[in-house]
């Protein structure tokens, strides 16, 4: 299992990333599969930084394992902070004109549609979030 | 993410290279405040543009906004991977994507 943890900044996003896409071509991921994973470990990684210990700091836990036959990458975000399940959250109306759409929302519905397999668990004070991506 | 502008008259072009997220998104944002300005043909050139989140979507969605008071917006050369988040989220019918 690849592992990093870091200060839940906004500051640390690009190093999350990074690690992430070096592991993803490493196993040489399309093009589309890493910019997907990037994409969601952006959304989640921002929500933790933004929210889990606001107005405080705290770290974030990422980690990635990978699978053979099917490929996947399964992937989890784990936290300190405050307890958040962001599959409570509903889903954005996509189908609302400019006027009515809400400036929010919006980044954990794109992690859905980003992964196969998502789950959330809230265990021994943290925040667990699972997510399973073929590629 | 750079930002590189190119003003002709009140046509402005914006090339957003690199990713659009909330690392960057608030620089975008920034910019645009008085970037606009007497702008009434704005276009977002998104050749290299590696991919948008939610916060980038954002940005869009505020001059999408300001644009339709002011003129026209535009998205040009829109990679798939960036098209299909804008498909999922509904934006692509929201915006003028050549």
């Amino acid at each position: 299992m690849e592992k990093i943890t870091v200060k839940a900044v906004l500051e640390n996003l690009q190093t999350v990333i990074d690690f992430a896409t070096e592991h993803l071509e490493a196993r040489d991921c399309s093009m589309k599969v890493v910019m997907q994973t990037e994409l969601v470990i952006a959304e989640v990684f921002v929500n933790i930084a933004s929210y889990a210990y606001n107005p405080e700091i705290g770290p974030a836990t990422f980690c990635m394992e990978f699978e053979e036959n099917p490929s996947a990458v399964l992937m989890t975000f784990i936290d300190g902070g405050r307890p958040y399940d962001p599959l409570k959250q509903t889903d954005p109306d996509t189908t609302l004109d400019i006027d009515e759409r809400e400036i929010g929302g919006l980044g954990i519905f794109l992690v859905k549609k980003n992964v196969d397999e998502i789950s959330y668990e809230y265990a021994d004070g943290k925040n667990i979030l699972r997510m399973k991506k073929f590629f | 993410m750079e930002i590189q502008k190119e003003q002709n008259g009140n046509a402005l072009t914006i090339k957003v290279i690199g990713r659009l997220d909330a690392g960057s998104a608030p620089e975008l944002s920034k910019e645009l405040t008085t970037a606009l300005d007497g702008v009434e043909d704005l276009t977002f050139d998104f050749a290299e543009l590696k991919y948008i989140a939610s916060a980038g979507l954002r940005v869009l969605l505020v001059a999408q906004k300001r644009m339709n008071k002011q003129g026209s917006m535009k998205l040009i050369n829109v990679s798939e991977a960036v098209m299909e988040v804008l498909d999922m989220t509904g934006f692509a019918s929201l915006m003028t994507i050549a």
